[in-house]
């Protein structure tokens, strides 16, 4: 039946209901632009045919043609922008370098998408409080202590806090820290808050 | 905690030499009512630029002065916290802004293209310039990876028509702040009599968000 490849590439998406991004199904996406395009030049043969010899029983399979034209067309926009919304979280989750595997997933228009995407919400942050800047992609969460207990998951080097001091993260080693310092790479997944 | 910060002998009010001189404390509860609109209303709401501004020069007035308390000093967590706390409710105002004109943004342009000269703007210029830049990189990214590719009466989406818009008919929590008279709830119809209501002041309902929405931008309610 018609349509049916569009519908499973809506099926993918909604198989991975938690908001990860599958890879890119390019095989899916053209076999829908292929039966896009064998409907349409039959639709245009009917409609010559239809015209030129008075053939009005042709009209209802060329009305339906197009009805699948319109649904593949709708199936495949809703596949993409849905991707779309996926990947626009991961700058948020993620911060502006993507981990390798979800590079990966993504087409190279999509890649070029999220480029943009993160240079726009770069030039507004920036331009926020008269051109103060204010990074909204941090205090994600409203603050309850100063001080949080993290543990340091991988080696990340030396860290240096507001006072001075210099702290090594070396994996495994736990610290007493000031949480809207952590913040960044507890979402990085560098360090682990501790929760006693 | 404000006032403790001017003790410090520092000018932290500097909207002097304005009309309407608004108290550090004004305008942090201004913040906040501005961020409970817009985390709970299902559309847009105005700009409040004014408010942001002023928000962030607040901080950076408050961070000087945290510079200058001694390390170690009680007094300076507790400031500490509190600019967090400012900062963290700024964030979540202007992302909830953010939000909501990636999630509705072809209607949200389409407003500010139709609106008339007088009438303020629902964007501020930034956030303006964000929306447009939206819209071509994702139509663009469209057109590239797949509309380029179809037949020639198919190369095109109606961002207005695939794009939903927000519904205004989702139920909102509401304080009122000033009394309104025969607020129409439900229109007359064959089976019913017009409902009418009045808003006591303080008093909390709950309603349709169409019902009340001219009365949210007024500030004659709540949103809770």
């Amino acid at each position: 039946m018609f349509c049916e490849k569009a519908i499973e590439l809506i099926r993918e998406l909604q198989r991975m209901s938690d908001g990860q991004l599958p890879a890119f199904n390019e095989d899916g996406l053209r076999q829908v632009l292929q039966e896009m395009e064998a409907l349409y030049e039959q639709n245009q043969t009917d409609v010559n045919e239809a015209k030129a010899d008075g053939r009005a029983e042709l009209i209802p399979s060329i009305k339906l043609r197009h009805c699948c034209l319109l649904r593949n067309q709708r199936c495949l926009t809703a596949y993409l922008y849905d991707r779309l919304l996926r990947i626009r979280a991961l700058r948020w989750e993620y911060g502006s370098v993507l981990p390798a595997n979800v590079r990966f997933h993504m087409c190279a228009e999509e890649v070029q998408w999220f480029t943009h995407y993160k240079k726009s919400l770069a030039s507004f942050m920036r331009s926020l409080g008269g051109g103060e800047g204010l990074d909204i992609t941090q205090d994600m969460k409203p603050p309850k202590s100063l001080y949080i207990e993290v543990r340091c998951l991988k080696d990340h080097g030396e860290f240096e806090i507001d006072d001075g001091t210099v702290i090594l993260l070396k994996k495994n080693s736990q610290h007493f820290l000031p949480r809207w310092k952590c913040e960044q790479l507890i979402r990085q997944g560098v360090l682990e808050h501790v929760m006693s | 905690m404000m006032d403790a910060l001017s003790d410090d002998g520092s000018d932290v009010n500097q909207d002097d030499t304005q009309e309407d001189v608004m108290t550090p404390a004004e305008l942090i509860a201004k913040l906040e009512e501005a961020w409970l609109n817009e985390k709970f209303s299902p559309e847009l709401q105005e700009n409040k630029s004014e408010v942001v501004e002023c928000v962030m020069e607040q901080l950076s007035h408050m961070e000087e002065n945290l510079q200058r308390v001694k390390k170690g000093d009680a007094k300076a967590s507790i400031h500490r916290m509190e600019i967090d706390r400012i900062r963290f409710v700024l964030s979540s105002y202007l992302r909830s802004r953010l939000q909501k004109i990636e999630k509705f943004f072809p209607h949200i342009l389409e407003r500010e293209k139709s609106r008339g000269e007088g009438a303020p703007s629902l964007l501020s210029p930034e956030e303006f310039a964000f929306a447009k830049e939206y819209y071509a990189n994702t139509e663009t990214y469209l057109k590239a990876v797949a509309l380029k590719r179809m037949p020639p009466n198919l190369q095109t989406v109606d961002m207005l028509k695939a794009v939903p818009e927000p519904c205004l008919d989702s139920f909102v929590f509401l304080r009122v702040k000033e009394r309104q008279e025969n607020i129409l709830v439900e229109p007359e119809a064959d089976d019913q009599r017009e409902y009418v209501v009045d808003l006591e002041e303080g008093s909390q309902h709950l309603m349709r968000y169409r019902t009340i929405a001219p009365l949210v931008s007024s500030g004659a309610v709540q949103l809770i």
